[in-house]
């Protein structure tokens, strides 16, 4: 099950320049939560900041409060241990390439050193159902590499292996920006059945489909929240100047 | 948008005629450049084929040399004494070398250190054969009082871990940061991203850095010359002096006996399909359990 996301006073850098100021938010559980904002408003820098992807970069570094659930992941736990409870889609598919569909799925349990046949058939199985692709992969699992998939494919595979490793928060950086509508389709159909059992935090572009599928939806800008509400409100009737700019299309 | 002058139809002919022509210029001339690359190499190994293949027989891969005058010898303990001497240096030589380039391309990259390890290697890439000798020989053989097949085989992995250790940093650096970030956000620690991702997904490239490294290192004479100092009797003994094939055809090219000249031409002819044969191995062994539509 999905547990809420707690965030207090976050700031970001990358280097000597700040790219996220003071961001407070309450990400409810088990919804969909969607980002929206202008390219370089700090989304992207903020959703890597909720499992501590940010510090992979040498030059990056974050000050603040970050819960989930019970957890206080700047302070409480190691970024490995974070990570295994955080699952993240990235922009573009990322499939470990030279691991079979099967093993590119099993990946997050095998390379913990989980290591049961049974029990990884199981969950891969579940996973490739739960991310829609089973049947398309069914009959290929150890024969085909993960790369050979079709692009929508892949991004499917990748959250199948995120789900694996059974998280309770579902990052997603704009996780259809690369693909085709059936694709995008097939992805945003899947979001809606995850978030019933997953938090899900997603970046996006595209303000349809925060409209599609996230209950509520934060605005930046700059390195700041300038709003967060229920999407509906945001869309229909925001309280800042600059969230009806920027969703009627004034700028960015 | 800007718009495209208007051409007329004669000057888009001519201007498609001179890109056909120029598009066959460059074939032509890489396909010279490639028969130039490789007839040299198909009239050196025709060459050793003419002069070595009549003196290959059963004896020549089963009896150790005998003395001038007397027929029948081989360079049995040569050929068993290089192996000897290339599988030590290839168990020293790869390890250090690939962890060397892990180093290089996941831990260090930027800091002073690297730098400096990565500088090294570069010159050591770049020294005399007869130099890593002289040094196997000052570390071992001076201290021991002795020549020795562990000399040898130390002398021959010095050679081999530069070029092991800037191919495996060249090929890991090709290994895309999103394959390493989908490791990362999966909560796998860094060594095990490190071990069965990128060294995985950039192993095709690093048995090819290392297969490089070896046939270069199988043929040397001079870093074996004061190492294994090479050996006319039967010894797998790594404390003792051993024989090696470069060091035979050596001793036998600059001999004034026309039979050794001809076990000479054998020698180096056994010596290349030796090379030939553990690459080819090796790559067949290695592309084993390759997946459908893996490697872009």
């Amino acid at each position: 099950m999905g547990v809420d996301i707690r965030v207090e006073h976050l700031n970001a850098w990358y280097g000597k320049t700040q790219s996220l100021w003071d961001i407070g938010l309450n990400i409810p559980a088990n919804h969909a939560t969607a980002l929206i904002g202008p390219s370089g408003c700090g989304k992207s820098t903020f959703v890597r900041c909720l499992n501590r992807m940010h510090e992979t970069n040498p030059s990056a570094r974050a000050e603040g409060t970050v819960r989930i659930g019970d957890v206080d992941i700047y302070k409480d736990a190691s970024p490995v241990e974070i990570r295994r409870r955080i699952g993240m889609v990235f922009q573009r598919p990322n499939p470990f390439p030279t691991m079979s569909i099967y093993d590119n799925v099993a990946s997050g349990l095998k390379l913990n050193g989980f290591r049961k046949r049974r029990v990884l058939d199981e969950v891969v199985e579940k996973s490739l159902k739960s991310a829609a692709l089973w049947d398309e992969v069914k009959d290929d699992l150890k024969k085909k590499s993960g790369a050979s998939l079709s692009g929508g494919q892949q991004q499917r595979l990748c959250i199948a292996r995120a789900l694996a490793v059974d998280p309770e928060v579902l990052l997603m950086d704009e996780p259809a920006s690369a693909l085709d509508p059936v694709s995008t389709s097939k992805i945003e159909d899947l979001i809606f059945q995850l978030k019933s059992q997953y938090t899900i935090v997603i970046v996006t572009h595209n303000m349809q489909q925060a409209a599609r599928v996230a209950e509520n939806t934060g605005f930046f800008l700059m390195g700041r929240l300038v709003e967060f509400d229920k999407t509906h409100k945001i869309f229909t009737n925001p309280s800042d100047k600059r969230t009806e700019d920027y969703i009627t299309g004034r700028f960015g | 948008m800007g718009t495209l002058p208007v051409r007329s139809a004669r000057f888009e002919r001519l201007l498609n005629a001179r890109r056909e022509s120029t598009n066959h210029v460059v074939t032509v001339l890489s396909i010279i450049s490639t028969i130039i690359v490789l007839v040299p190499l198909v009239a050196v190994l025709g060459y050793l084929i003419y002069k070595g293949a009549s003196s290959l027989n059963w004896a020549f891969f089963t009896k150790p040399p005998v003395p001038v005058g007397e027929t029948g010898g081989g360079m049995a303990n040569s050929i068993v004494g290089s192996g000897v001497i290339l599988a030590l240096a290839s168990l020293m030589g790869v390890p250090v070398g690939i962890g060397a380039g892990v180093y290089l391309a996941e831990y260090g990259a930027g800091t002073i250190f690297g730098e400096a390890i990565r500088f090294t290697a570069d010159v050591l890439n770049g020294v005399p054969s007869i130099v890593m000798g002289i040094a196997a020989y000052a570390l071992i053989v001076a201290k021991q009082q002795h020549f020795s097949a562990l000399a040898g085989g130390v002398a021959l992995a010095i050679m081999m871990v530069p070029t092991i250790t800037r191919t495996t940093e060249e090929m890991l650096r090709t290994v895309p940061h999103s394959v390493r970030e989908a490791a990362f956000g999966l909560g796998i620690p860094k060594w095990r991203t490190v071990v069965s991702i990128s060294l995985r997904t950039a192993s095709p490239g690093i048995i090819t850095g290392c297969m490089l490294a070896f046939a270069r290192v199988a043929g040397e004479t001079a870093p074996l010359l004061f190492t294994a100092f090479g050996n006319q009797f039967w010894s797998v003994n790594l404390n003792q002096p051993i024989a090696a094939l470069p060091l035979q055809i050596y001793e036998y090219a600059l001999s004034p006996y026309d039979e050794w000249h001809r076990l000479a031409w054998a020698g180096a002819l056994v010596l290349i399909v030796m090379i030939m044969v553990s690459v080819t191995l090796v790559r067949i062994f290695a592309s084993r359990g390759e997946l459908k539509g893996g490697q872009h």
